[in-house]
């Protein structure tokens, strides 16, 4: 490698020794060697023990903002996250996990870590609806990401029962708009707590099941799962 | 998030710098507190960036930021280290002792700990210097905001102390005999 130390877009990403061949003195016995190369570039299990170590660190001196995980679901994977207050955000796959955590960073706060233990409750029921043996959650909610009207919407939709559905004309009476049918399948579209606020249980008034953040085939999935239950 | 500029760029969650800059930090605080130390380090150093890192400028270098917090942390992990009674980190555990993320098993390379007696024959100073240089990539500018003093003492520094380093190095190799 050939690259200079203050070389500042290859400082990122380099991993590997940094030593330039040709830098300072090297003279008398084994200077082309890396003095470094016994200390490995990387190394996954001191890497996987510290982080743990911050998670868990920042928790307690309450500097973990959000904390997140990845779960895999009949659905795919999920990625659920939360602040002190509750769990603020529930995304899909097709939703681009990478996106929402900036969007996390930007929105909440920047300090974001995968950190499990806050999500353990989130797991736990989620794991039991998919399972056909919850009906209904029973988590604290950071709605911080749904303001004004959609909010209001969000607040109604627990009010669905397991297994039942109703129209966006419906939801838009029950929110005291009725004439809001598109605000109200704004709303569900950025439901930033899929699956656990039910918006999936929101269809259009001729039956058909309408669109979904994760895709009409999740949808049908979670409608068949409580419609079988 | 209050916005003082109007067009900030928004900052990266907190994840990927660990991701990015967690395995040459770790390189960085063993090379300069040495193995029994450096995962504390570590530790105090990205426990303190988490803390700083809402008000981190969008222009600064993430690299030249966490050695500064880093150079920081490694003083204070010495000196805690100094006041310890003794440190025999030669003697390996002979089980895995029961939990406890002080102690954990010594990777290869610090069994050999060949590396870190060389490098604690250094002056601090200069082994501040090869680590930033050598292993974060600082240039000496970077090096002499860090430690203080001038991007010459820094150059200096550096150089005197991988020259040092090699030689030491070499002689080791050449004791147990084998072609340098």
């Amino acid at each position: 490698m050939t690259t200079q130390p203050g070389d500042k877009s290859e400082a990122a990403r380099r991993t590997g020794p940094a030593l330039a061949p040709a830098h300072g003195t090297g003279t008398g016995t084994g200077a082309g060697l890396d003095p470094f190369a016994a200390l490995p570039a990387t190394d996954a299990a001191a890497h996987e023990r510290l982080h743990a170590r911050l998670a868990e660190s920042a928790e307690r001196e309450g500097l973990l903002d959000v904390a997140y995980r990845t779960l895999e679901t009949p659905v795919g994977p999920l990625l659920l996250a939360a602040t002190e207050r509750g769990l603020v955000r529930v995304a899909y796959g097709v939703q681009d996990h990478d996106a929402v955590l900036a969007d996390l960073a930007d929105r909440v706060s920047p300090r974001v870590l995968l950190a499990p233990a806050r999500l353990a409750q989130a797991v736990r029921q989620i794991e039991e609806y998919f399972e056909g043996r919850r009906t209904r959650f029973e988590l604290a909610l950071d709605l911080r990401l749904a303001k004004g009207f959609r909010r209001e919407v969000i607040t109604h939709l627990p009010d669905i029962g397991y297994g039942r559905t109703e129209s966006y004309a419906q939801v838009a009476a029950a929110a005291g708009s009725p004439r809001a049918v598109r605000a109200v399948g704004t709303a569900c579209a950025t439901n930033p707590l899929p699956v656990v606020v039910p918006c999936h249980r929101v269809v259009r008034s001729d039956g058909s099941a309408g669109g979904y953040a994760g895709g009409a085939e999740a949808k049908r999935t979670l409608l068949n799962l409580e419609a079988a239950a | 998030m209050i916005r003082l500029r109007g067009v900030s760029v928004s900052l990266r969650p907190f994840e990927e710098i660990v991701t990015e800059y967690g395995p040459v930090v770790l390189r960085v605080c063993r090379a300069v507190v040495g193995p029994a130390d450096a995962e504390d380090a570590w530790s105090e150093t990205f426990l303190a960036a988490m803390k700083a890192y809402p008000r981190l400028p969008d222009d600064a270098r993430v690299e030249a930021w966490l050695v500064t917090i880093a150079h920081r942390k490694a003083i204070d992990v010495a000196r805690a280290g100094a006041r310890r009674p003794i440190a025999v980190p030669e003697v390996p555990e002979p089980a895995a002792s029961s939990g406890g993320s002080q102690q954990q098993p010594a990777p290869e390379w610090e069994r050999d700990g060949e590396l870190w007696d060389a490098l604690k024959a250094l002056p601090q100073r200069q082994r501040a210097a090869v680590a930033y240089h050598y292993l974060a990539g600082l240039p000496y500018k970077e090096i002499a905001a860090v430690t203080g003093g001038s991007t010459d003492a820094a150059r200096r520094a550096a150089a005197d102390g991988i020259k040092s380093l090699r030689r030491r190095l070499a002689h080791h190799t050449e004791e147990r005999g084998e072609e340098p």
